[in-house]
């Protein structure tokens, strides 16, 4: 008596790989998913952030100061995308997360560089992400030097030596300890949200069609608003009860900043909630199987994890993948809480990262009730 | 076009799945009040008619009227006033007896909600195991269970696709007594079964075979209508027999019925013919009967797949 059959694991693997061949969504997601991860580790994905919006004010206006900017802009390292007329200006963009930086020239700049004064260069960093704002100074150096490399030669040639001519003063915004965890927890939230929420309503209705219970359920007359509201707002609740657990732990072993209202961050969390219900929800109306709805939940969540500025700045990524992230619920998610919890910021700051989840509701429940099946066909 | 008095009324549905023609110009009147017995082999098309009919599926051709509302465009207000009992088990197995019957009353918003689910807990005689899980009921209580919760909202008409496969003798009595209830007071019941014995209690019968309705007429003429002939031997090596019989000029069936065998043919004379030789053997008696409804659906389908073939 043998011990097993080789015919029969044949049959099983024939099988399996037959049922594999006429799933092709699961084919699909298999090649899928290791491209979309090689292109985007490999091309958007930037550990050393390049071309960081920054807000210019130049007080001194002498050509040393253009100097300085020109070699800025020529840099692969900032990018100056602003000149704001004031201060309060070039605040409110850095509270909106419009740039990474501002960069003050100070008055009197070029006098007192070519007195030999070791005038300042004032760098405010956005340091909510640290990664953004820990290589700031050196690099900032490296463009003063670059800029007055010519200037400073011939007869004022005795104060290029060592130590630099300039001070680079680097101030720290809303995380002067450049901490990880200030800019990873609420972050964290957004992605556990984004996996947990999507992933519940994913099988509302896949898990009816495989039951055979789609069948009851579309011989009665309820229609896909109905269905669609039904099936989602059990699990807002659900939500808001991750939400205070997440909140209350990372409160007892971190202590997180919370610079901003309450109200606002209940808020952003409702309706983050309600967009991930509702992707979830799409993705059951459109899959046939919860297996399907599962991956397509995962394959979403990927490009969240990576292109939402929760791992890697969201600033330094190259335009193409901004674009994307631009379409991606975390990434609004994410510009809220760290704008609540970290900044401050108030209704009208984070205005800009609210609307684009109410349309991404909007899009996303018609869609989804024009997906919906109401017939078996 | 469409007669006020028919509760059912569609001409030439048909359904296409892939390349396959699945239900072929479907016409059927069902009148309000009647019990319209839906019969056909396996795989005939009786589910998808069915499910054309509440507005499930959307026919690939063909129009036509339920409780007077068309079946394609006012498929919702005509699953408002319809019973489906599906062929396969589809309510949920994972609440209980009772969550089931309430949450399909709540989706038709009937009335008095709490009294119909208790008094149908209370005919069904589940009022003690309500709390039980659907999931673990036997085959046949899933079946009357789903039964029960088509019929919550009072529908004007029922679809039930083989309601009584898998249930005992006993329920499906109180079952067809149900049926014959209800038609008094109204209601119109359109009835898929495999049952012979059931197909006999319908007030109409249609059969399909192969996508195409084969005849549809009042349960007692539908046998008159196909046209057979049977003979009804007893006896000793029928087995034998049966086997000399089948294939012969005039035979169309042979079938073992008991301890008997029924002779089939279309014709009456070359069916006399061919077993006339078997007349005298004295082991064997030779008696003409009428012939039942089953003789009359095998002849059919025997028929049909000659036409399909
Ligand atoms: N969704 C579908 N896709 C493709 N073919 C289908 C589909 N549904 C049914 N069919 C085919 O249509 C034909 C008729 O099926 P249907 O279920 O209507 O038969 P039926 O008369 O109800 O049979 P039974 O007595 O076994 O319940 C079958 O050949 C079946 O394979
Ligand atoms: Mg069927």
């Amino acid at each position: 008596m043998s011990l097993f059959s080789f015919a029969r694991i044949k049959a099983v693997a024939l099988k399996e790989f037959v049922q594999m061949r006429r799933d092709r969504t699961t084919f699909a997601m298999m090649v899928g998913v290791p491209i979309m991860q090689l292109i985007l580790f490999g091309f958007a994905i930037n550990s050393d952030p390049r071309h960081l919006p920054t807000a210019l004010i130049d007080r001194d206006h002498s050509s040393f100061s253009r100097s300085i900017v020109a070699a800025a802009e020529n840099s692969t390292f900032m990018n100056i995308t602003y000149r704001p007329a004031t201060d309060v200006e070039a605040e409110s963009l850095i509270r909106e997360g419009k740039v990474s930086f501002i960069f003050i020239i100070p008055e009197n700049f070029g006098r007192d560089l070519v007195r030999g004064d070791r005038p300042q260069l004032l760098l405010v960093a956005d340091a909510t992400d640290p990664s953004a704002s820990s290589g700031a100074v050196n690099s900032m150096e490296k463009i003063v030097q670059s800029g007055l490399s010519r200037d400073l030669s011939g007869s004022l040639s005795g104060l290029a030596p060592l130590p630099p001519p300039v001070d680079v003063v680097l101030h720290k915004r809303y995380n002067p300890a450049g901490l990880t965890q200030y800019n990873i927890i609420p972050g964290l939230l957004g992605i556990i949200i984004a996996m947990t929420m999507t992933m519940i309503t994913a099988v509302a209705i896949t898990r009816e069609k495989e039951r055979g219970t789609m069948e009851n359920l579309l011989a009665m007359p309820i229609k896909p608003f109905e269905m669609m509201v039904g099936k989602v707002s059990p699990y807002i609740i659900i939500g808001y009860v991750q939400t205070a657990v997440f909140i209350i732990t990372a409160e007892l072993i971190f202590t997180i900043p919370m610079a901003g209202s309450y109200a606002m961050l209940i808020g952003a969390v409702s309706i983050y909630i309600v967009v991930n219900l509702l992707i979830g929800f799409l993705f059951s109306s459109i899959a046939k199987t919860q297996m399907q709805a599962l991956q397509m939940t995962f394959f979403l969540l990927l490009p969240q994890i990576l292109l939402s500025g929760f791992l890697f700045p969201f600033l330094g990524m190259p335009k193409w993948a901004q674009y994307i992230g631009e379409a991606l619920p975390a990434t609004h998610f994410m510009r809220l809480m760290r704008g609540i919890m970290l900044k401050g910021a108030d209704s009208g700051d984070l205005y800009a990262s609210f609307w684009p989840l109410w349309v991404i509701i909007f899009v996303v429940s018609i869609v989804a009730m024009f997906r919906y099946e109401r017939t078996l066909d | 076009m469409n007669d006020p008095e028919m509760v059912i009324d569609v001409q030439g549905l048909t359904k296409i799945f892939g390349d396959k023609t699945v239900v072929d110009h479907f016409d059927l009147k069902v009148p309000k009040g009647a019990v319209y017995g839906f019969l056909g082999p396996n795989g005939s098309g009786k589910t998808t008619t069915i499910r054309m009919v509440c507005g499930l599926l959307v026919p690939n051709a063909g129009s036509g009227t339920a409780l007077g509302f068309d079946v394609v465009k006012d498929s919702s207000e005509i699953k408002k006033r319809v019973g489906y009992m599906t062929q396969k088990f589809s309510l949920w197995e994972d609440l209980t007896i009772r969550e089931n019957l309430d949450f399909v009353a709540r989706m038709y918003k009937v009335e008095n909600r709490k009294k119909k689910v208790d008094d149908a807990l209370e005919d069904l005689g589940l009022s003690a195991r309500s709390h039980q899980l659907a999931g673990s009921l036997s085959g046949g209580w899933k079946q009357r269970l789903a039964l029960a919760a088509c019929m919550l909202h009072d529908p004007e008409l029922l679809l039930l696709d083989e309601p009584t496969a898998g249930v005992d003798p006993k329920a499906r009595r109180e079952f067809w007594d149900t049926i014959h209830m209800l038609s008094d007071r109204g209601v119109t019941i359109l009835v898929s079964t495999h049952y012979m014995d059931e197909a006999v209690q319908c007030d109409y019968i249609a059969y399909i075979a192969y996508g195409k309705k084969l005849i549809d007429a009042p349960s007692d003429e539908l046998v008159d209508r196909v046209g057979i002939h049977t003979w009804r031997v007893e006896g000793k090596g029928l087995k034998a027999l049966s086997n000399k019989l089948k294939g012969i000029d005039g035979v169309d069936d042979v079938a073992r019925f008991g301890t008997a065998l029924h002779v089939t043919g279309s014709d009456k004379e070359s069916l006399k013919k061919a077993i006339e030789p078997y007349f005298d053997d004295p082991l064997l008696d030779w008696k003409e009967r009428n012939p039942g409804l089953e003789e009359a659906f095998i002849h059919l389908m025997t028929g049909s797949e000659d036409n399909f073939q």
